[in-house]
């Protein structure tokens, strides 16, 4: 099958990058340039500069008031498990590195097989709690739309294909590294376009509500 | 005349103790992965052989295969094997050339008929009626036909045999070819490799000979028993591989220390053959020992997978240039998203609605 891995390898991957930059920077700077409505509120007093405020909303939202960390204790900790974990896989796993280094040329230290096995277990795991947790609870299946499946689904499907591929296991592994490839080349094409998006969003929306927020009410 | 004497008959002439001989056909069963039941029934039907004969056809080539074979560092007694088998049309080896060579061809090929082999190295170029090798008047396209037409099975022997190799790289100007998109009526078999392990061609040839069908072969034609295992899962640098310790170059402290070659493009994962465990001149080295990666020789398109020292998670083709376009395409899309909206938005506040 090493057709279809040339073919994962060539232009499906060419293809599949081309559309994420495309969609992703298509998405920011439409976003960044599209018309809003003035904030012509008096500021509050004693509000910090806006970035400032965008800055420090970012990192507060990272763990959730204390009144409701009993309520919202697995989605917190089930959310950082994956995310963790999905940046250790992405970010420390050699092959990666070498993907990484191919289009930057970058590079930084990988972290033996054993860990990243560990971990894509790990994640795994986590990914499937925060399906049954979508599944099992009435409002979040409620408001749950195609989008979330699609983009867990997504998600899933290379960490399961890397941890296939990585270990040779069921198929030979010129297969197994080609459907590794072309389930990364299904979640760039779908990144931009669906709630992975949020990777490069959170940035903007935190930012924005925290420099909304930081202008309004009165000072305490 | 005299009845040709029997593989066991001439061994023995030779002073080949059946014991030795023994041994050696415990070897190859061994190399093939098969049991002492079949090393046994081997050494009975080899005893028992006649020579085969077998006509070798070079193609469009650089006779690196005929030189893996004839200077391998193998046991006496597989020369001996290989002289057993009647030889009766190689260009490199013969002695005769001119008429009499291809006369020679003719005459096994009628006095053999449906019984001999023919061993292919070389591609087939096929572009001007393959007009662009030809040997003794004719094109190889057309000596391919002549000669295994009454063939009992062919054995593609190299990687330009077997999917067109070196001569098929892009953009293929002589429309090479391997042997197996030309012949579809007879049983092929490919040996692959640039050059081909000796003990595969030699183990192969055997096992025919002593059980009279082909060995179990993979999707690619090729014996399971060689090629059967990628060489990164019987590379003994693998450890390393799993600790995450690669060479980044083949001078660094890690090429030194004998380091995985993963990140210096090599092609062991996604290659099949028995370099890694049967190695080369007899059982010394092979590539990646030598501290070079795995080219993937055995595999077909090998010369035109994006480059030797591209590894393998790197894209093959050019992506800066296509994701530099996409992002040129992606801001031009949203500053024309961006304009459309702030025109709407203008329009609604001239009438009013904002």
């Amino acid at each position: 099958m090493t057709d279809l891995l040339d073919f994962a390898r060539g232009p499906a991957l060419q293809f599949s990058l081309a559309v994420f930059v495309f969609g992703v920077v298509w998405r920011l700077v439409s976003l960044l340039f599209m018309p809003r409505l003035k904030d012509k509120s008096v500021k509050r007093s004693g509000a910090k500069p806006a970035l400032i405020a965008a800055v420090a909303e970012f990192f507060r939202r990272m763990l959730p008031k204390p009144e409701f960390a009993k309520r919202t204790r697995f989605t917190t900790i089930n959310g950082w498990v994956f995310h963790v974990g999905l940046t250790i896989i992405i970010l420390a796993f050699a092959p990666h590195v070498l993907f990484f280094k191919s289009l930057t040329g970058l590079t930084w230290p990988a972290l033996p097989n054993i860990v990243i096995f560990a971990v894509g277990g790990v994640t795994v795991v986590s990914l499937i709690l925060a399906l049954s947790h979508r599944l099992s609870s009435p409002v979040l299946k409620l408001i749950s739309t195609l989008d979330d499946y699609v983009t867990w689904i997504v998600t899933i499907t290379p960490v399961l294909t890397g941890l296939a591929a990585a270990s040779h296991v069921g198929l030979r592994y010129e297969t197994l590294l080609a459907i590794h490839i072309l389930s990364i080349c299904a979640l760039f094409v779908w990144f931009p376009f669906g709630k992975l998006m949020h990777g490069f969003l959170v940035f903007l929306t935190r930012g924005e509500m925290g420099a909304q927020l930081n202008r309004r009410g009165i000072e305490l | 005349m005299a009845e040709p004497k029997t593989l066991g008959q001439m061994l023995e002439a030779r002073g080949i103790s059946r014991r030795a001989f023994l041994k050696y056909t415990s070897y190859l069963a061994s190399s093939m992965a098969l049991g002492s039941v079949a090393a046994k029934a081997m050494a009975e039907n080899l005893a028992s052989a006649r020579r085969q004969s077998v006509i070798w056809l070079s193609f469009q080539e650089c006779t690196g295969c005929t030189e893996s074979f004839t200077r391998s560092v193998s046991p006496t007694l597989e020369e001996l094997i290989f002289d057993f088998i009647s030889l009766d049309y190689h260009h490199t080896l013969q002695a005769a050339s001119g008429e009499a060579a291809e006369e020679a061809r003719h005459i096994a090929m009628r006095e053999n008929k449906g019984k001999y082999v023919v061993v292919v190295d070389g591609s087939i170029p096929t572009k001007l009626d393959g007009a662009y090798s030809t040997i003794a008047g004719i094109s190889n396209l057309q000596m391919l036909e002549e000669t295994v037409k009454d063939a009992a099975a062919v054995i593609a022997v190299g990687t330009c045999a077997a999917y067109g190799g070196i001569p098929a790289a892009a953009p293929n100007p002589t429309g090479a070819v391997g042997v197996d998109q030309l012949v579809t009526d007879k049983a092929i078999i490919n040996i692959p490799g640039c050059p081909p392990i000796p003990e595969a061609m030699t183990g192969t040839i055997s096992y025919i000979l002593s059980f009279g069908k082909l060995p179990e072969l993979d999707h690619l034609k090729r014996p399971i028993a060689y090629f059967g295992d990628n060489i990164h899962d019987r590379c003994y640098r693998r450890p390393f591989y799993e600790r995450g310790l690669f060479a980044k170059s083949f001078d660094d402290e890690g090429a030194r220390k004998g380091w995985c070659l993963y990140e210096v493009g090599c092609k062991g994962p996604i290659t099949y053959n028995a370099c890694a465990t049967l190695k080369w001149n007899g059982g010394i080295s092979f590539p990646i020992q030598s501290g070079h990666g795995c080219l993937g020789c055995s595999e077909p398109n090998f010369w035109d997978k994006g480059g030797f020292y591209k590894p393998l998670p790197a894209p093959i083709r050019d992506i800066g240039k296509v994701a530099a376009g996409a992002a040129v395409a992606g801001a031009a899309a949203g500053v024309v998203s961006a304009a459309v909206g702030r025109a709407k938005k203008k329009s609604a506040m001239k009438e009013g609605k904002s």
